[in-house]
């Protein structure tokens, strides 16, 4: 009897047509391939000095505008072009300036779906594991060689297993777990892995708000950060795309190289400080540390439940007179139903600046780049030096709750006080 | 074929928003004039220093950790750097090197100070330091990159064999 099988290892097996195991390398079938404004240039160049002229499927291929959108420079807009003209000739998808962040996109038009192997030209194209599908970023010319053959080689990784028991405290989130993880494994303490992540305080959690810890799954070095697809995925998917999901379970014998606890009642909220993400530190260790910039936004924590956190603390307050606020959703569709709720209103009121849904202030490509000296207080998954286009800017990352607290007071606060029952 | 350079050396866990920042990424394909500001973040002379003679550039673990973007090989490629000598890699970095054509080789980079002349023979498996006068050993590359990159990247191989060939 041969033992049981991790996540990776049997979407891996569905999709190569072997019995494929951690260590195995494999030749799969992917079932969507994405690139974004960095990256499908150089996609598209490749794909050129191939010699292929279409896809494997256009129905299967998506080119995202978000990284630079709208442009802010000619050569950007070149850039653009080029993305726009490969769709015109290839029949894939494009979504242009104002759709959103290609990471929520692809789920939320139902592109991929449980059970499915992804691959984008992103190294964040890992937040789908949330919704139990195998997705791991890859370069350009990986990229290229899926979208021509519809295949592309891989190593089966071995998986950690993170088990999150025990109950979140009001004021702590999703984020707060992920930044706690990465703090406690470091950058690299998942390198070539896959995460697969567990437990009752899993099982809770929103849709959106499992799609915040897969989405960091990198920031740990991981290939994937998956999870099993329940009652909630499944009804998250209803109404989006025509592909049915087919989730996929861990055996209950799978092999893992190594299993973590963590007890979600000893999780304060976490800030991640300059300029590394795994140099976490629970938030009453850099409380009172003055800001001059607040980010909400980004794959990581652009979406309609972390506005509505964010407008609920802010609601009939004022941004510090001192602080930009700036608001990016996720997508337009994200915008739209944040109007509708009345967010946008509430954040605009206390003198937040929403931008078009995209990646712009994350990566510092427009949009927000801080002025030498600042700390920025951002939701994003990054803070290495002169990510947000300033070297010598210092980033901070955060919850909502913690980024929205923190733009009223002018200083990095701890977001409980504004939570009945937290401190 | 040995490669003969001087080790330009750095610390753990680089970045690659610190081999290429993204405010420069988004700008260009053209990889020649995106090269000068290969490494900047960590030393705004790698290029002047590394473009003239070669050079290997030597890290501790975890390089190339962060964004999937295949600038940063590319730069380092444009910079002339001849290959990438770390104690470990990130895994995305790992595979566009191999894909562009840059050599990677996992050794113990402690034996290595700034500045020394080292001898890569990347086919025959060895690492020499030549002024210090020893060997270092490495591990081999997975056959499928080894392949790959026999191939001259994943682009070359596309064209020779139609797709995959491993």
């Amino acid at each position: 009897m041969s033992a049981g099988k991790t996540i990776a290892e049997k979407i891996f097996s569905a999709h190569a047509g072997v019995d494929a195991r951690a260590g195995d390398i494999v030749i799969a079938d992917v079932d969507f391939v994405m690139g974004q404004d960095g990256t499908s240039p150089l996609a598209i160049r490749a794909l050129e000095e191939m010699g292929v002229s279409g896809v494997f499927d256009p129905a299967r291929v998506a080119l995202v505008i978000d990284h630079s959108a709208p442009s802010p420079l000619e050569g950007v807009s070149a850039l653009h072009t080029m993305m726009r003209e490969f769709g015109k000739s290839t029949g894939v998808h494009v979504y242009d300036v104002g759709c959103g962040v290609c990471h929520q996109l692809l789920p939320e038009m139902g592109h991929v779906v449980p059970g499915d192997l992804v691959v984008g030209c992103d190294s964040h194209t890992c937040t789908y594991g949330a919704l139990n599908v195998f997705s791991t970023g890859v370069g350009s010319t990986d990229g290229a060689a899926a979208m021509a053959s519809g295949k592309l080689w891989f190593k089966v990784p071995e998986t950690i297993k993170v088990t999150y028991t025990g109950e979140l405290a009001p004021g702590v989130f999703s984020k707060d777990l992920i930044l706690y993880l990465a703090g406690m494994l470091g950058a690299d303490g998942a390198t070539y892995q896959a995460l697969e992540f567990h437990g009752p305080v899993i099982d809770d959690l929103s849709v959106e708000a499992r799609m915040t810890i897969s989405n960091m799954a990198i920031e740990l070095g991981a290939k994937a950060g998956l999870m099993r697809a329940d009652a909630k995925t499944l009804a998250w998917y209803e109404g989006r795309g025509d592909r049915a999901p087919a989730p996929v379970e861990p055996d209950a014998d799978a092999v893992y190289v190594r299993e973590i606890r963590v007890d979600a009642g000893d999780v304060a909220p976490q800030v991640a400080k300059p300029h590394a993400v795994d140099n976490t530190s629970p938030v009453d260790d850099v409380v009172g540390t003055p800001i001059a910039e607040g980010f909400l936004g980004t794959c990581t924590n652009g979406r309609l439940e972390d506005l509505e956190i964010a407008a609920r603390i802010l609601k009939g307050r004022r941004v510090h007179p001192d602080v930009r606020f700036i608001v990016a959703p996720a997508s337009r569709r994200i915008l739209l139903d944040a109007i509708e709720a009345g967010y946008i209103q509430t954040l605009v009121e206390a003198g937040a600046a929403v931008v078009t849904p995209g990646c712009g202030p994350c990566v510092g490509t427009h949009n927000g780049v801080p002025s030498d000296g600042e700390n920025v207080i951002s939701t994003a998954n990054r803070n290495f030096k002169g990510r947000m286009g300033n070297s010598n800017a210092f980033i901070y990352l955060a919850s909502p709750a913690t980024v929205a607290a923190s733009v009223i007071e002018g200083t990095i606060t701890d977001p409980r006080a504004y939570f009945e029952g937290g401190r | 074929m040995t490669i003969r350079a001087r080790a330009f050396k750095y610390g753990d866990d680089i970045n690659t928003d610190y081999i290429i920042s993204g405010k420069y990424k988004f700008k260009s394909t053209d990889m020649e004039a995106m090269a000068v500001h290969a490494m900047e973040e960590l030393d705004s002379h790698y290029y002047e220093k590394v473009k003239p003679s070669g050079g290997f550039l030597v890290a501790g673990k975890n390089f190339g950790m962060g964004s999937s973007r295949e600038q940063a090989p590319l730069v380092l490629i444009h910079s002339n750097t001849k290959a990438v000598l770390a104690k470990s890699f990130a895994r995305i970095f790992y595979r566009n090197a191999i894909n562009t054509g840059l050599p990677v080789v996992e050794c113990d980079t402690d034996l290595i100070d700034e500045g020394d002349e080292l001898e890569l023979d990347l086919t025959g498996g060895a690492l020499r330091d030549v002024t210090k006068g020893i060997e270092i050993p490495f591990s081999p590359l997975p056959p499928v990159m080894a392949q790959l990159l026999a191939d001259g990247g994943l682009v070359a191989h596309f064209k020779k064999h139609g797709g995959f060939a491993i």
